[in-house]
């Protein structure tokens, strides 16, 4: 076999990824294995039964909904979240018109929603100005503290 | 005859577990058994809880501070509400023991999982509670039989009738909190000023009383069930006695080395007590036993942390027992269909250095429980599992049951041998010791026997034995 043919092989072996290969030609027989594993070994990997997905530091500053994923990417801005635990409403009482619709612009302390809890109605109120770019649940669903309500922008 | 109707045909629906960590798991188990769905509440640092996502349905109620969390009422209920339960289950600590959420959560149209609120109210309140228990017959520590008035010399002339060493306690506190032992005289009224103000600032409430204070008490606390037909129940005793700080570290039932007949009386007292008093639920009296001698210091009226080793010797499923009894069932055994099997240790597994006790909050990178026969295992955590700096140290708990103390024992040595805790520290090594220690395979060792024994190893140095 001649070194060419030898070379051909070997750079065969490097760029494909094969971990051996051997070919015999004749009475001629070449093997040519890879000297280090590219994968990498199993116990490195990310762990595949990790349940948790909580950062380094501990404690969730976000709110995110217990069983969605990361907050909605779609809309950008601020996030307005629950304060507590009660039932949305979007409007003061039902039937009339909602406090806010997407697109509105509100003023910083504008009344954005309604949570009720324990026959109590708690007023929600925007923390920025700006408009309102979604509404991220809907009338009447309960709601738990630091759901995420609204993005302004 | 006719029972009274039941207050539902079928248990309840829903449940709401008001609680965190392993006695939320604890509970959900029960209910899930018993075909009852289960809400669980949980701040933002349980979001990842191992029973908050077996749960029907969980609400995030608050940040990490349990002020704001598991401690904050209307959180709570509003939860209930938006998810339609029917009843809470409130576990053990937090809101278990406060009147005003048993009140509210009923008053809300909610069945609270306990007692009635004036019960609660009743046994909360320690001066009340003793008074309460000497009217039912139930014997009490030697005191000052009600309040300790302002008048200084009053007291001083009561803390001679009782005779020193004495203790002070809070009429608001419990559980270890609120208490300061006077041994002179002299030391009396700063004590006692001292601790009212304590009291003032933890509880809300000034209000003192005084107590013999026994020098080498074990502590044996007596399981009960009631239901609200007048039906109540013993469930045998438990030793608690290995005690820091209060705090109980390692139980048992029953209770090794006391006569069975003083048991089984006082047992019926309690019982007794239960029915005079009209009890509902799972509740537990707790006593100081010194010289053959049974005295009442207070009732905790929720489930206990250690309920698993009356569990193992009885059979009997206390959390279950809990839910039929506020789904208004009757109980379904008599006094003489309990019976004692075997015996039960339970060791509880805290994030702690093992000596220092400096709690060790983080992720446990490590989790391998044990297993094999007699071995029950009570524990939220799991591989990866961040434990969180803002609650108790408790991860969890190994209960050991045997035929005899010795096999219970043996079992627990080889369970604790197995088990594998990385990435925080934990208090398994200071078990493993003290599995091993003569006084503690003897039995009956007092309450002081543990803080005795770590002042002996400060001594004499790091590694002992």
């Amino acid at each position: 076999m001649d070194l060419r043919k030898l070379k051909t092989l070997i750079e065969l072996v490097e760029t494909s990824g094969i971990a051996e290969l051997e070919i015999q030609e004749g009475e001629e027989r070449v093997r040519i294995t890879r000297a280090h594993g590219g994968a990498a070994p199993l116990a490195t990997t990310a762990p595949a039964t990790q349940l948790v997905a909580v950062s380094g530091a501990g404690s969730p500053a976000a709110g995110a909904n217990g069983g969605t994923p990361a907050e909605p990417a779609a809309a950008e801005g601020h996030v307005v979240k629950s304060p507590m635990v009660g039932t949305f409403y979007r409007s003061a009482t039902p039937g009339s018109k909602p406090f806010v619709e997407v697109g509105d612009t509100i003023a910083e302390g504008a009344t954005l929603c309604i949570v009720e809890a324990m026959k109590l109605m708690n007023e929600i109120e925007a923390d920025k100005a700006g408009v309102v770019k979604a509404i991220l649940t809907e009338n009447g669903q309960p709601v738990e503290f630091g759901q995420p309500l609204f993005v302004i922008a | 005859m006719a029972a009274k109707p039941a207050k539902a045909d079928k248990l309840f629906d829903k449940i709401l577990i008001a609680n965190r960590g392993e006695i939320a798991l604890r509970v959900q188990r029960a209910c899930r058994e018993m075909g009852i769905k289960t809400v669980v509440v949980h701040s933002e640092a349980d979001r990842d809880a191992k029973y908050v996502r077996l749960a029907d349905e969980s609400v995030c109620i608050g940040p990490p501070p349990s002020s704001q969390s598991y401690l904050h009422v209307p959180a709570i209920i509003a939860a209930a509400e938006v998810t339609d339960s029917q009843a809470i289950h409130p576990g053990y600590g937090f809101l278990s023991e406060n009147a005003d959420f048993a009140d509210k959560v009923e008053r809300s149209g909610f069945v609270f999982i306990g007692p009635r609120a004036e019960t609660i109210r009743l046994m909360g309140d320690k001066v009340s509670a003793k008074v309460a228990m000497t009217k039912a017959g139930v014997p009490c520590v030697p005191g000052s039989e009600g309040a300790l008035p302002d008048d200084a010399k009053e007291v001083v002339r009561i803390a001679r009738a009782v005779g020193y060493p004495v203790i002070i306690k809070a009429s608001g506190g419990g559980g270890g909190r609120g208490m300061r032992v006077v041994h002179t005289e002299a030391a009396l009224m700063p004590a006692v000023t001292l601790t009212r103000s304590e009291a003032q600032a933890a509880f809300g409430n000034p209000t003192l009383y005084m107590e013999k204070f026994l020098t080498n008490p074990r502590h044996i606390e007596i399981q009960v069930l009631a239901d609200e037909h007048k039906n109540a129940v013993y469930l045998f005793e438990r030793d608690c006695s290995m005690q820091r700080r209060h705090q109980k570290i390692i139980e048992e039932a029953p209770a090794p080395g006391i006569n069975a007949r003083a048991l089984s009386r006082i047992g019926e007292r309690c019982a007794d007590a239960c029915r005079k008093i009209a009890y509902r639920g799972a509740g537990t009296f707790e006593f100081l036993y010194e010289n053959g001698e049974f005295f009442f210091i207070e009732m905790n009226t929720r489930v206990q942390v250690e309920h698993p080793v009356t569990e193992a010797i009885t059979g009997i499923d206390i959390v279950q027992q809990q839910i039929l009894i506020a789904a208004g069932r009757k109980l379904a055994f008599r006094q003489r269909d309990v019976v004692a099997r075997g015996h039960a240790i339970e060791c509880r597994i805290n994030a702690e250095d093992p000596f220092s006790f400096v709690p060790s909050p983080g992720r446990i990178t490590s989790w391998h429980p044990p297993g094999g026969p007699g071995i029950r295992v009570d524990s939220h955590a799991y591989q990866n599992y961040f434990v969180p700096p803002y609650y108790d140290s408790m991860i969890g708990k190994v209960i050991a049951y045997g035929d005899s103390r010795e096999q219970a024992i043996a079992r627990m040595r080889i369970a604790l041998s197995e088990m594998i805790v990385e990435g925080i520290k934990t208090n398994i090594p200071l078990h493993q010791e003290l599995l091993l220690d003569d006084k503690f395979l003897q039995g009956g060792t007092s309450i002081h026997f543990l803080e005795q024994r770590m002042a002996k190893r400060k001594g004499a140095g790091p590694a002992v034995g």
